[in-house]
């Protein structure tokens, strides 16, 4: 599948949840998806929007956050998986968009093409941990996920490459906190 | 902030319950970090205090990230780390913190200080004032006041600038 059908899917089975994307593509393509104040769209800091997601879980139990990953995030940051699994907080989903590659520098190999992120979840201890390889697998996990045990960690391999003309997200990181802050705390 | 006044050499100690009962009345909810040894005092007495949880963090950068979700969701966060973090964590400042404007409480230990310590702190003991001015994050360095007139100073700065403030804690500042 391609990452802006997988996109796609999950963004349309939102309802409520806080989502925190990873920079780069998977920022880019979500806001051209549909944009939502529940979108956190973090430009810098590669691999901390783990953090960010686990932060806003842990101090907002009732808020459901769906962190939106990439594999370079995730490797670039590993330990973070042993600090959500630890901490455990059930109103997590932790999605992993696998293409093996670096798609925002010019689709450099990253390592996740021998590393299987999922069974690093496993390992530290998500409560529920899934690989997927088609869209529509990637649907029905998507529509059952919080039925799931959590923290979830589901991770869908998805081809390489990127869409032609992806838009940059156009709110300023001012504008992006303070709208995200609005309505994850109507929920506080 | 940021003065270049000339830094007493005699530490003057300030109780940890002292200390902690300041972060308390400031309103501080959320503590992640990784620890130094200038910060067991500290240590011990958040072990005793329900309104100052701490989250381990299993790196520096990881802290200023769960801090930022921590703010993001209307907590009032202090990270802890040793100067040795910073490093780790700058682009963490450049890239997410001072760009998304996110305010909160950094206590950082001062390693190196005045060229006394093991070699792998001179460095940074030597650079850090000057790494944080060049970045443009303020800091007072803890124990040249009183504190509670230090802790009011850097919550209201934190409020008024909307980037953290670095409470700079040389070793036995903290009791």
């Amino acid at each position: 599948m391609k990452r802006a059908e997988a996109i796609r899917t999950i963004v349309n089975a939102l309802d409520a949840e806080a989502v925190i994307h990873a920079t780069g593509m998977i920022s880019r393509e979500s806001f051209s998806v549909k944009d939502r104040e529940a979108n956190f769209y973090m430009i810098g800091s590669m691999g901390l929007n783990s953090a960010i997601g686990l932060g806003v879980a842990l101090s907002c139990p009732s808020q459901r956050v769906v962190i939106l990953d990439g594999d370079g995030s995730v490797l670039m940051n590993m330990g973070m998986l042993a600090s959500i699994a630890e901490a455990s907080p059930s109103n997590l989903v932790h999605i992993v968009l696998d293409n093996e590659s670096y798609a925002s520098t010019g689709g450099q190999r990253s390592i996740s093409d021998h590393i299987e992120l999922e069974r690093v979840a496993a390992a530290v201890g998500y409560k529920y941990t899934k690989r997927v390889e088609s869209l529509k697998d990637l649907s029905d996990e998507i529509a059952s996920i919080w039925s799931r045990s959590r923290p979830a960690f589901l991770l869908a391999k998805v081809e390489p490459g990127n869409e032609e003309k992806i838009a940059r997200v156009s709110h300023s990181p001012v504008e992006i906190k303070e709208r995200f802050m609005r309505s994850v705390q109507i929920r506080a | 902030m940021n003065t270049s006044a000339v830094l007493k050499p005699d530490v003057v100690s300030i109780p940890s319950k002292e200390f902690c009962d300041a972060l308390e009345r400031h309103g501080f909810n959320f503590l992640t970090g990784v620890p130094c040894s200038i910060f067991n005092p500290l240590y011990r007495e958040i072990k005793n205090r329900p309104a100052l949880p701490y989250l381990p963090a299993v790196r520096e950068d990881s802290a200023v990230g769960i801090a930022v979700g921590a703010y993001l969701a209307g907590r009032k966060p202090v990270v802890i780390m040793q100067n040795s973090g910073l490093g780790y964590s700058l682009n963490a400042f450049t890239s997410l913190v001072m760009i998304y404007e996110i305010p909160f409480l950094v206590l950082i230990s001062w390693r190196g200080y005045q060229g006394k310590d093991a070699p792998e702190h001179i460095l940074m003991g030597a650079k850090m004032l000057g790494i944080l001015d060049e970045v443009g994050l303020p800091y007072i360095v803890l124990g040249d006041q009183d504190c509670r007139v230090e802790m009011a100073r850097a919550s209201e700065t934190l409020e008024r600038v909307h980037k953290p403030v670095f409470v700079v804690v040389r070793n036995g500042v903290l009791a």
